[in-house]
């Protein structure tokens, strides 16, 4: 049975300056549906570029990426994005909430491309802030929340429009060990408790214990 | 939410966006007063009538004409009545006090000109009296002057000492004719000339000329300047909207040059808003970049960048149209009436204002759209680290 994430034979390569610059090299992966996965890699290796792909947010220079059945590289630029906010959720490393939003309003956002009404979508909300833990932090902007806060407000924000897969590149990058401790934790829940297909970047040995899978990177090809 | 995010982005640097607006507000402003005067200019122009016709000498203003050519323009057929001016000018109290003042007829002068507006009874105080004169509302307020106060005036064009006795006061019909003017009779400095200057009695500064229709005026001058070809004092004949006009066109350089200076102003300020837009929005790269991970399309983003610079600039065009009031205002209370008769805020002056105002919204949220739109995403998102 094929996986939900097929990466099949996909090189990226960036122009610079009339070369070519070999970023990823010949790779196909298969992250089966439920899957905990966990790439790991030194700086440069092309973890970034690679769950980029998986996400739809870049296109391979050559190969095919299937995510559900869909063959992404048949979609176009509006297709792509309408089937990322379906599809995908986003966390970064550095939660990329905005700023001017509150963190119920950052929640939302996703929402403002569903035709749900504002109840549903402020139930919708709730919902989500709750497992995440921050039901009382509704009202803070971002500025006003430490970052293990404003990452558990980017889950919240991934999770809202209940997508099958989530990537995160080092979600616990910028956080100190505790706070690190309880993202990992809240992943590893969402993954188990909710069936999420999780695709993360780390360098952190200790968040990748979290998953079920680790898979290495280097120089462009996986191990 | 869009809403929310553009106008919440347009206060996240407090002190650029306030500079910013004050910026557009007085651009604003300036575009609004500057079109106000030369507006003002061309309204004092098309408030005069099209059916009466000014009737010259040909050579030059300067130059008068026969009071006698009055019985002959009175049979002109399509005429329907005549009045006449001298530029009489003088010195009043002082030099800088400057208003029109002219010797007239004032048994036919209202008739021909009902925009001056006068009680019947104050009307016939002034022709009874021959050193009666009228004064405009404007500068009977600015000096005090009421009914059967006197008036000093020195001649310059007609030199001696000059006394008058105001009779009466008029009221400009609208506020766009002039309320600047004093009238007194023509017989009054005629009977002056026969005796002190002989050579210059019997002179009439210009004709009035009613007409029944104002689609004979061509014609009727026409028949009018040949009745008089050939004479000692040859005519010009040309309604009294081409006579201001021709006025006006004097000034067309400095018209000219207000002009392009009020659209000068709206094209540096388009500039300076879309400078601090492409600035705000490329610190905002990573924010777009993220929405448009999360799905927000190019549209999305044109909502969020050019309604923030479209709100910024309504803000500056509101805040500009009340200083255009203000400087408007001012004006009016402080500057000489009679350097602008008429001083007005034009409605299309206002819609310009706004539509400039929205115009400099849109126009300088088109760069930072479009870079915005086309940028890519993981380019975007690269710029967090
Ligand atoms: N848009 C781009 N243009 C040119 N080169 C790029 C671009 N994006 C990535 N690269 C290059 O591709 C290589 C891999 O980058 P990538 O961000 O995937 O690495 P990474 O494994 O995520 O590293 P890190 O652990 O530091 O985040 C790097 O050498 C980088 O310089
Ligand atoms: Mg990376």
């Amino acid at each position: 049975m094929a996986g939900l994430v097929e990466i099949e034979n996909v090189s990226k390569s960036y122009d610079k300056d009339a070369e070519s610059v070999a970023v990823l090299d010949n790779i196909t992966l298969s992250v089966p549906d439920g899957e905990f996965l966990a790439l790991m890699g030194p700086s440069g290796s092309g973890k970034s570029t690679l769950l980029n792909l998986i996400a739809g947010i870049d296109r391979p220079s050559k190969g095919r990426v299937v995510v559900g059945g869909v063959d992404l590289g048949s979609l176009s630029e509006t297709g792509l994005a309408k089937w990322r906010s379906t599809h995908v959720g986003f966390i970064f490393q550095f939660y990329n909430l905005m700023p001017v939003l509150t963190a119920f309003e950052n929640v939302e956002l996703p929402l403002h491309l569903t035709n749900l009404p504002k109840k549903k979508r402020s139930e919708h909300v709730a919902r989500v802030l709750d497992i995440v833990g921050l039901g009382d932090r509704v009202k803070h902007y971002p500025n006003q929340l430490s970052g293990g806060q404003q990452q558990r407000v980017a889950i919240a924000r991934a999770i809202v429009s209940d997508p099958t897969l989530l990537v995160a590149d080092e979600p616990t990058g910028d956080l100190d060990r505790h706070s690190a401790e309880e993202i990992m934790t809240l992943l590893s829940r969402l993954n188990k408790e909710l069936g999420k297909t999780i695709v993360m970047v780390t360098h952190d040995p200790h968040a990748a214990e979290k998953a079920n899978v680790q898979r290495h990177l280097d120089k462009g090809t996986l191990s | 939410m869009m809403i929310k995010m553009m106008t919440r982005n347009a206060l996240r640097h407090k002190l650029r966006t306030i500079l910013t607006i004050l910026g557009i507000a007085i651009a604003v402003g300036a575009f609004g007063l500057l079109r106000t005067v030369i507006t003002s200019w061309y309204s004092a122009v098309e408030a005069t009538a099209n059916d009466r016709l000014i009737v010259r000498q040909k050579v030059s203003f300067i130059f008068p004409l026969p009071y006698s050519y009055r019985e002959q323009l009175l049979k002109v057929p399509g005429v329907e009545g005549v009045t006449y001016f001298n530029w009489f000018q003088g010195v009043y109290k002082d030099k800088s006090e400057f208003f029109p003042r002219m010797a007239t007829d004032p048994e036919t002068v209202f008739d021909i000109y009902p925009e001056w507006i006068v009680t019947p009874e104050e009307k016939a105080a002034f022709q009874n009296d021959r050193s009666g004169c009228i004064l405009g509302v404007d500068i009977a307020k600015k000096y005090g002057l009421k009914p059967g106060d006197v008036m000093n005036i020195e001649g310059d064009i007609y030199p001696g000492q000059w006394q008058f006795t105001v009779r009466g006061i008029y009221k400009p019909r609208s506020n766009a004719v002039d309320g600047t003017q004093m009238l007194f009779h023509w017989a009054y400095l005629d009977e002056r000339m026969k005796t002190d200057m002989p050579g210059r009695a019997g002179n009439v500064g210009w004709y009035s000329v009613k007409i029944g229709n104002p689609d004979e005026a061509a014609a009727i001058s026409e028949v009018i300047d040949g009745l008089f070809a050939n004479s000692s004092a040859e005519t010009k004949t040309e309604t009294e909207r081409a006579f201001n006009e021709g006025f006006i066109a004097a000034y067309s350089a400095i018209i000219t040059a207000i002009n392009t200076m009020a659209f000068m102003i709206i094209g540096i300020i388009l500039l300076v808003l879309a400078n601090t837009m492409i600035m705000s929005a490329r610190e905002r790269n990573t924010e777009y970049a993220v929405m448009k991970t999360l799905g927000f399309t190019g549209k999305h983003i044109f909502a969020v960048v050019s309604g923030e610079s479209i709100f910024i600039a309504i803000l500056g065009g509101l805040a500009g149209y009340g200083l255009t009031l203000f400087f408007v205002q001012a004006v009016a209370t402080f500057v000489p009436k009679n350097m602008f008769p008429v001083f007005i805020l034009s409605p299309v002056t206002i819609t310009l204002e706004f539509v400039f105002a929205l115009l400099i919204g849109l126009l300088s949220g088109v760069i930072p759209v479009y870079q915005s739109v086309k940028m890519k995403i993981v380019d975007g998102l690269r710029y967090s680290g």
